[in-house]
């Protein structure tokens, strides 16, 4: 059992900062992490595979996308590829994954991936013809050039080349690049689309078509903007969030801390401490109360606390199962409340253990405290009316009161209560 | 058991309290090491094969779990006393489950865990009163019939020295009111502290995760 020494041993250096509560079983194990692939739970349009694809491999997740639906009209490849991807990851754990950035290196290497798997379908002949994966597949290259992101380390070496001055690297200027890269795209997808167009022509085919180019040009941006626009929503939560711990660590943990550093009585500083870390504590770990009702535990909690406050004693309280308070647990909670404050007024010890058990037919409590005790029969008269209180409120509810204690052993309060009336 | 000094290895992220705990135990314990997180404790524990580590249940890098899952398939006689500020349910649960042979929070008293971590030294199982309750509550589920009643249940007579130690008592103190050895106070605690490593009991995990969602 904890003894004197419990609290003024250790102070507030033995306190840890607070940090996230999260779980630690969602901690996996590094190894398993690197081998398989996470979905990516931020960039999703189906499933969120291709995003994670993306997130992965260093590529822009809407390139991973547009080579999919240009494998696809290879002959179908591209929806069996995207469903064996969707089948080998996982789903997120969480939703802060480290996230790669696009570079060029690794999207040249990437097209040319996708290149060779189309040759090789050619050659094996899963194949719809010439005249269509290939505009599409100029079409798709066109709309990844217009909606690649260049990566920063692309844009120093950008800014670099544009100092070479001349007309050369005027081209190479970053704000330029922009309307090169869309244009040049643009072109890349006006080509393919007139070349399919080319070789099929007709009205009906030639509208769908260019709302194809439309969705190629137009479609990344949308897609972009809608992310941005849940990026900045999320990121608002988070704030809200923050300010709102903020807010209730300031009020509490703040205060104490200033009111603490004014106060030159140890004892009293050693009681705000223990009642910020009981508040702190219920506030981090405790069981959350429905609103518009008290629990049990969370009542016996505050009651405890306050006698903790004024009495300058460490009440532990462990309770075992829970309920709703009504009448009669209410009046557990009284009678504990009394026992507690007649310990911590007159035992003499520096902790009280308070230990209440919830099962469907009683309620059962103990309060312990290791100090004086006393001999039952010769007891003063103050002490002898709040036993007989304790005793007489349990015996209204069909309970008992027996309180143990001889001198020098400390003293125990065992009570019992019938859930429901007999 | 040998008659050399017990070698304990510390695991905390926290510089004050690991000089703080240092400086208690030194007088008793053979201190073979310090580290601050997963990784070092990891390297740590395996050069210096202590008998006990005490270890914080959260760190950075994983966590009390991840220290314990690494290193105790390869080294049986190392044992784990968790240590923690937090009384979150789950964490508690979780560091036990994985193999520490108990858990007392950080406001202890430094002869009680001088205690504890002989009791751990010699094999016993270590209950702070709050683990106590957090164990009678995690098994006191109804719910369907127990798969492996041998594993998912407690007996009465675990049920009642758990009870005890949830209401503050010492083994000593329980043994007396039990009118049983202090012997066999140890062994009903170890007894119950496998039935909470191994059991397959649903609601365990369930409980200890739901538990601050009510």
């Amino acid at each position: 059992m904890p003894g004197p020494a419990a609290l003024c041993h250790h102070g507030p250096a033995t306190r840890k900062p607070t940090r996230s509560v999260t779980p630690i079983t969602s901690t996996a194990p590094p190894l398993g992490r690197a081998l398989r692939l996470a979905r990516s739970a931020t960039d999703r349009v189906l499933t969120g595979a291709a995003g994670g694809l993306g997130e992965r491999l260093a590529v822009d997740p809407i390139l991973v996308r547009v080579a999919f639906g240009v494998l696809t009209l290879a002959g179908g490849m591209g929806v069996l590829a995207y469903l064996l991807v969707w089948t080998l990851s996982d789903e997120p754990q969480t939703e802060a994954e480290v996230r790669r950035p696009p570079t060029s290196t690794s999207t040249t290497a990437f097209g040319l991936v996708v290149l060779g798997l189309l040759l090789v379908l050619r050659d094996v002949g899963l194949w719809l013809g010439n005249g269509i994966v290939w505009p599409a597949a100029l079409a798709a290259v066109g709309s990844a050039v217009i909606w690649t992101r260049s990566d920063d380390a692309e844009r120093a070496r950008l800014s670099r080349l544009a100092g070479i001055g001349g007309p050369l690297g005027a081209l190479f200027d970053p704000g330029r690049v922009t309307w090169v890269r869309m244009g040049a795209g643009a072109l890349l997808v006006a080509i393919g689309m007139a070349s399919f167009l080319d070789q099929a022509p007709g009205l009906l085919l030639a509208v769908m078509v260019t709302l194809l180019g439309a969705v190629l040009v137009l479609g990344p941006w949308i897609a972009r903007l809608g992310r941005q626009v849940s990026d900045e929503r999320r990121a608002r939560i988070r704030s809200e969030e923050r300010a709102e711990v903020a807010a209730h660590l300031h009020d509490s943990v703040l205060q104490t801390l200033a009111l603490i550093q004014r106060t030159s009585e140890p004892g009293e500083m050693v009681a705000l401490a223990r009642g910020q870390e009981r508040e702190l504590r219920a506030w981090l770990y405790g069981r959350r109360a429905p609103p518009d009702a008290d629990l049990l535990s969370t009542t016996l909690e505050e009651v405890a606390g306050r006698a903790e406050e004024h009495h300058q004693v460490k009440i532990e309280v462990v309770v075992v199962g829970d309920g709703p308070l009504d009448e009669r647990s209410a009046a557990v909670v009284r009678a504990v409340g009394e026992a507690v404050t007649n310990a911590a007024a007159h035992s003499g010890a520096d902790i009280v253990q308070v230990y209440m058990e919830v099962d469907p037919a009683t309620i059962t409590a103990y309060v312990t405290d290791e100090g004086i005790g006393f001999a039952l029969a010769d007891v003063s008269e103050d002490r002898r009316g709040i036993a007989d209180s304790i005793v007489g409120r349990m015996g209204r509810y069909g309970g008992t009161a027996t309180i143990t204690s001889e001198p020098g052993e400390g003293t125990e309060v065992h009570l019992t209560v019938p859930r429901h009336a007999s | 058991m040998t008659a050399a000094r017990t070698r304990v290895f510390l695991v905390d992220d926290h510089a004050l309290f690991l000089s703080g705990v240092r400086s208690e135990l030194a007088e008793e314990f053979d201190i073979v090491g310090a580290a601050s997180d997963v990784d070092a404790a990891m390297a740590g524990i395996r050069n210096t094969a202590p008998h006990v580590v005490l270890l914080d249940v959260h760190m950075p890098g994983g966590g009390a779990r991840t220290v314990i899952e690494g290193i105790a398939p390869t080294h049986h006689d190392v044992r784990f006393l968790a240590l923690s500020v937090s009384d979150a349910a789950e964490d508690v649960i979780a560091v036990v489950r994985a193999g520490a042979r108990g858990y007392v929070t950080k406001t202890i008293a430094p002869p009680d865990l001088a205690d504890a971590i002989r009791r751990v030294r010699d094999g016993d199982a270590v209950f702070s009163p709050r683990l106590a309750g957090f164990v009678l509550d995690a098994f006191s589920g109804e719910g369907p019939q127990p798969s492996d009643p041998e594993l998912d249940a407690l007996t009465p007579r675990e049920r009642e020295v758990l009870r005890h130690i949830a209401r503050g008592l010492a083994y000593k103190q329980i043994a007396r009111r039990l009118d049983i050895s202090v012997k066999t106070v140890e062994t009903h605690v170890s007894s119950v502290l496998r039935k909470l490593q191994l059991s397959s009991r649903y609601e365990l995990t369930r409980w200890a995760t739901d538990r601050r969602l009510v």
